[in-house]
C-alpha cells in the first residue's frame, strides 16, 4: 500500500504548481457568484410577502423547474437567493472537477509526462491519489468560500453550510467517478467525454425527476441530492452523506482498475486497426478525429430533446391556479406556455452547444501545440486550408446538433400530443440558436489567429457570457454589458413575441471574427511544443 | 547552378531569445547535407524555416528557387519531412498516416509505399499510440521517401532507430542521392552525418561555424598517432604541430597536424620503428573541437 502511494505528496504538490492560477479562480468565481447573487437577492425582496409570490412564480414554471429545481420553502431568503445556482452549480462543480482529475490522470499519462515520472519513486497508485487529493481539496475550499460568502451576503450561517458543502461533496462524488473514467479509455478526451456525460445525465434525470411531485427520480442522481439537502429549508445534513458515499463506493474501482492495468492501457485492449486509410484531405482527417465527440453530442441532444418535448404539453399544469390559467389563456392560450417553456429550453440548448463548438474549434489548438499540425503543414496543404477544417467541423457540427436538438424536440413533442405539426416550427426555432453559438466559435478562430496561447480563455469568455445572461438581471447589471454576451440576441422562438433580427447581426459578426482570426494565422509563427 | 538550399545572415528571435544569429547555409542540388550542432543549437527551427512554419526576422531564404513563406504549398509539392518528433494522432493506424500524409502529396505510390514498409519492417495496423519512438520515426520516413520528391528535410530522423534500421535508412539515402536527390539531415549523431553527408555545416548558438567536405573539416583537425619504437628520439615535442605527446616505454602516442606528418615520421623512423597506427580525424574530433571552448547554451 505505502509502496503503491509513494511519491503521491510529491505529486500532489506538483499538481497544485501546475494548477496555482486557475484553480483558485475558478474556486473564487464559484464564491463570488454565490455571494452575489445571496446579495441581490436580499436588497431585492426585502419582505416575506415580495419572496412567496416570487418563489410561487418559479415554482409554477415548468421551464424554471426543469431548468434549476424547486424552492422547497417560499419563504426562505436563501431558497430564493439560490435556486438558479443549487443544481447548475453544482453541476458546474461536478464538470471543474472532472477536469482536474483528468488533466492530472489519464491526460498525462497520454501524454507521456507520467512514464517520466513513474520511473522515480512514484507508486502505482500515487498519480491517482495526487489528482483526487487536488481535487478533494478544492471541492472543500470551494464549498466552504462560498458557504463563507453566502454568510456575508447575510444568509444564514447554518444553510450556507449545507449549500456550500452541498456543493463540495458534489465536486468530490464526481472528482471520484472521474477516476474511474480515467481508468477505462487510453484517450483523455474520451475519458473525460464519459464523465462529463454522466454529469449532464445526472441533471437531466433531475430535471424529469423535479417536474414531478415528489419522483424518486431525482434521489437517483447526484446532482438531484444538492437540491435535497434543502439548505435554508430545514437544512437536511444525512443528504450530504449520500455524495460521500458515492466516493466511496467509486474509490476502490478507481484504484483496483488502475492495479490491474498497465500503464497507457485503458479496459479495452488496442486491437490492430485498418493498414489503409481513406482520409484524402485535411477535412476528412478532421472529421476522423472529431466524430466521436460529434455523435456523443448528437445522442445527448437527442435523449435531452425527446425528453423536455415530450413533457412540454404537461407544463400548464403546473399553473393550479383556476385564475392564472384563465390570464394565460388571454395572452395567447396553453400553447403560448408550452412554447414559453420549449423556447427556455432551446436558449439552453443553444448556449450548451456553442460549447461544442468551442471544443471543436480548439482542435486547432491543441493539433497545433501537440505537433500534429507541423507534419500536415509540411505536406502542400495551406494554412487556411487546414484551418478551415476543424472550423467547418465546428460550425457545421454546432447547427447539425441544435437541429437534432429541436428535432428530436418536435418528436417527443408529437408523441406527446399525438401532432407532427409542430416539429418544423421547432427545427427554424432550432436554427434560429446557431448564429449567436458561431459568435463563441468565432472568438476562438481570432484568439488561435492572434493570442493561440489564449485559447483557455475562452472557456472564461463561455461562462462570462452563460453567467451574465442567467445573472445579469439579478445582479443589476448596465444592459450594455449583458448586451455583449451573443445568446442575448438569438430571438426566443417559438414564443409568440420573438424577434428574428438579431440572426444577421450574429452571423456577421461570427463570419468577421473568423476572417480576422485566419488572417493572424497566415501571418504568426507556428508554435512549437 | 543554384543552391538548392541558400539561407544567408538569418536572424530569428523567439521573445527575447535569439535562436538564429545570422546563420548561413547552402545545400547544393545532389548532395547530402550534415546539419550538425547540439541540442538547441537551432538545426529545428532553420528546419521550420525552410518549411515555411516560422518566419524569419532577417536576412534571406531561399528554396527550391521559392520563398518559404510566400510560397509553402507549391514549393512543398517537392519536397518531403521528417520532424525531430514524430507526433502521430494517437487512435490512427501507422497505415493511415502513410496514406493521409501521402494523398496529401498529391498520390501515392503503391510500389514505393509497400516497399519502404517492408525495408523498415513496420506493421501498418497498429495504432500510433502503441508505436515506439522509432516506430513513428518509421511512419514518417516511410511517407517521406515514399513522396517521390527531389528534397528531403530531415530531423535527426535515425534517433529512435537500432542499428539493423539505421543502416536500412543509409541504404536509402544513397539511393536517393543516386537518383539525384537532395538531403538536408540534421543531426547530433557524428557518425550517421559522417556516414552520409557529401558535406556538412556546423551550427553552434545559431551560427554556421563552418561548412564544407569531410576533407575540408578533416584538414582542420589532427590525426591520431600511435607508434612503438626501439628508442624515443629526442625532440620529438619540440616537431612543429606535434601535440599531446605521450610516451610510455617506448610506447608514443600524440596528436598530429598535417605538417608536422612528414617530420614526425622521419624522427620515428631514425628511432627504429617497429609498429604504427595512425587514425584520421574523425568528425567527433572535428566537433568537440568546436565545442569545448566553452558550453552552449540549450
Amino acid at each position: 500500500m505505502a509502496e503503491r502511494l509513494a511519491g503521491t505528496w510529491t505529486l500532489t504538490r506538483l499538481a497544485l504548481r501546475r494548477d496555482r492560477v486557475l484553480l483558485p479562480a475558478w474556486i473564487l468565481g464559484f464564491a463570488g457568484m454565490a455571494g452575489f447573487s445571496a446579495a441581490a437577492t436580499v436588497g431585492l425582496y426585502p419582505d416575506e410577502s415580495q419572496r412567496i409570490s416570487a418563489a410561487e412564480a418559479v415554482n409554477g414554471s415548468g421551464a424554471l423547474v426543469a431548468l434549476y429545481g424547486k424552492i422547497y420553502d417560499p419563504t426562505s431568503i436563501g431558497q430564493l437567493s439560490l435556486f438558479k445556482l443549487t443544481a447548475f452549480g453544482a453541476a458546474l462543480t461536478a464538470v471543474l472537477m472532472v477536469f482536474v482529475v483528468i488533466r492530472h490522470t489519464r491526460a498525462d499519462e497520454e501524454s507521456g509526462r507520467l512514464e517520466l515520472m513513474a520511473a522515480g519513486r512514484v507508486g502505482r497508485w500515487a498519480p491517482l491519489a495526487a489528482a483526487l487529493i487536488v481535487a478533494f481539496g478544492a471541492s472543500l475550499a470551494l464549498g466552504v468560500l462560498s458557504a463563507l460568502a453566502l454568510i456575508a451576503a447575510g444568509l444564514a450561517v447554518p444553510g450556507s453550510f449545507a449549500f456550500g458543502l452541498g456543493w463540495g461533496f458534489t465536486g468530490i462524488a464526481f472528482a471520484a467517478v472521474a477516476g474511474v473514467c480515467a481508468q477505462v479509455t487510453t484517450g483523455a478526451r474520451s475519458a473525460r467525454g464519459i464523465a462529463l456525460l454522466l454529469v449532464a445525465l445526472a441533471y437531466a434525470v433531475r430535471a424529469v425527476g423535479d417536474l414531478s411531485e415528489g419522483s424518486w427520480l431525482s434521489w437517483l442522481s447526484p446532482i438531484g441530492w444538492m437540491q435535497q439537502v434543502r439548505a435554508y429549508a430545514g437544512d437536511r445534513w444525512w443528504v450530504l452523506l449520500l455524495p460521500l458515499a458515492l466516493a466511496v463506493v467509486c474509490l476502490p474501482i478507481a484504484f483496483a482498475l488502475r492495479e490491474r492495468r498497465d500503464v497507457d492501457a485503458g479496459l479495452i485492449g488496442d486491437r490492430p486497426g485498418p493498414a489503409r486509410g481513406r482520409m484524402s484531405n485535411v477535412l476528412g482527417l478532421a472529421w476522423r478525429l472529431q466524430r466521436g465527440s460529434f455523435w456523443g453530442w448528437c445522442a445527448g441532444f437527442a435523449a435531452f430533446g425527446l425528453l423536455l418535448g415530450s413533457i412540454s404539453d404537461t407544463v400548464t399544469g403546473f399553473l393550479d391556479s383556476p385564475e392564472i390559467q384563465e390570464f394565460l389563456k388571454q395572452l395567447g392560450g396553453t400553447q403560448a406556455l408550452a412554447d414559453a417553456f420549449l423556447a427556455t429550453e432551446l436558449s439552453f440548448a443553444g448556449i450548451i452547444v456553442a460549447a461544442y463548438g468551442i471544443s471543436a474549434a480548439s482542435r486547432l489548438h491543441s493539433e497545433e501545440v501537440e505537433g500534429h499540425a507541423e507534419m500536415l503543414l509540411a505536406t502542400p496543404t495551406s494554412r487556411i486550408a487546414w484551418a478551415a477544417s476543424h472550423t467547418v467541423i465546428a460550425l457545421l457540427g454546432v447547427a447539425v446538433i441544435l437541429l437534432v436538438a429541436g428535432l428530436a424536440i418536435g418528436i417527443g413533442n408529437a408523441i406527446a400530443v399525438g401532432d407532427t405539426g409542430s416539429i418544423g416550427k421547432l427545427l427554424v426555432a432550432a436554427l434560429a440558436r446557431v448564429p449567436a453559438a458561431w459568435v463563441l466559435t468565432g472568438v476562438v478562430l481570432l484568439v488561435f489567429g492572434w493570442l493561440p496561447r489564449w485559447i483557455p480563455a475562452v472557456w472564461a469568455v463561455f461562462v462570462a457570457a452563460l453567467v451574465l445572461g442567467e445573472f445579469g438581471a439579478l445582479w443589476d447589471l448596465p444592459q450594455w454589458l449583458m448586451d455583449v454576451s451573443p445568446f442575448v440576441h438569438s430571438p426566443r422562438m417559438p414564443a409568440i413575441d420573438s424577434s428574428s433580427t438579431g440572426l444577421l447581426p450574429l452571423t456577421v459578426v461570427a463570419v468577421v471574427f473568423i476572417a480576422i482570426g485566419l488572417m493572424g494565422w497566415r501571418r504568426r509563427d507556428l508554435q512549437a511544443n | 547552378m543554384a543552391p538548392v538550399i541558400d539561407m544567408r545572415a538569418v536572424v530569428k528571435r523567439f521573445g527575447s531569445t535569439v535562436a538564429l544569429d545570422g546563420l548561413d547555409l547552402q545545400v547544393d542540388a545532389g548532395e547530402v547535407h550534415g546539419f550538425l550542432g547540439p541540442n538547441g543549437a537551432g538545426k529545428t527551427t532553420t528546419l521550420r524555416i525552410l518549411l515555411g512554419l516560422l518566419r524569419i526576422d532577417a536576412g534571406s531564404v531561399e528554396i527550391l528557387g521559392g520563398d518559404p513563406w510566400s510560397d509553402a504549398v507549391e514549393l512543398h509539392k517537392r519536397l518531403a519531412y521528417v520532424p525531430g518528433e514524430v507526433n502521430l494522432w494517437p487512435h490512427l493506424t501507422g497505415g493511415e498516416v502513410i496514406d493521409l500524409l501521402g494523398r496529401l502529396h498529391g498520390g501515392l505510390d503503391e510500389q514505393r509505399r509497400a516497399r519502404y514498409l517492408e525495408m523498415f519492417e513496420l506493421d501498418p495496423t497498429k495504432k500510433a499510440r502503441t508505436y515506439s519512438k522509432g516506430n513513428r520515426q518509421k511512419v514518417a520516413l516511410v511517407s517521406a521517401l515514399a513522396a517521390d520528391v527531389p528534397l528531403l528535410l530531415l530531423d535527426e530522423p535515425t534517433s529512435g532507430l537500432d542499428p539493423l534500421m539505421d543502416a536500412r535508412f543509409r541504404e536509402c539515402m544513397h539511393e536517393f542521392r543516386d537518383n539525384g536527390g537532395t538531403v538536408l539531415l540534421s543531426s547530433h549523431i557524428l557518425s550517421e552525418a559522417e556516414a552520409l553527408s557529401d558535406r556538412v555545416t556546423i551550427i553552434r548558438n545559431g551560427q554556421a561555424m563552418e561548412s564544407g567536405t569531410l576533407a575540408d573539416l578533416r584538414h582542420l583537425s589532427m590525426t591520431k598517432v600511435i607508434a612503438v619504437v626501439d628508442h624515443v628520439p629526442e625532440g620529438l615535442a619540440a616537431i612543429a604541430g606535434v601535440h599531446d605527446l605521450q610516451v610510455h616505454d617506448g610506447r608514443i602516442t600524440c596528436e598530429v597536424q598535417d605538417a608536422g606528418m612528414g617530420p614526425l615520421m622521419a624522427a620515428l623512423s631514425g628511432g627504429g620503428l617497429q609498429s604504427l597506427t595512425s587514425q584520421p580525424p574523425t568528425l567527433e574530433e572535428v566537433f568537440l573541437r568546436h565545442y569545448q571552448d566553452g558550453p552552449s547554451d540549450g
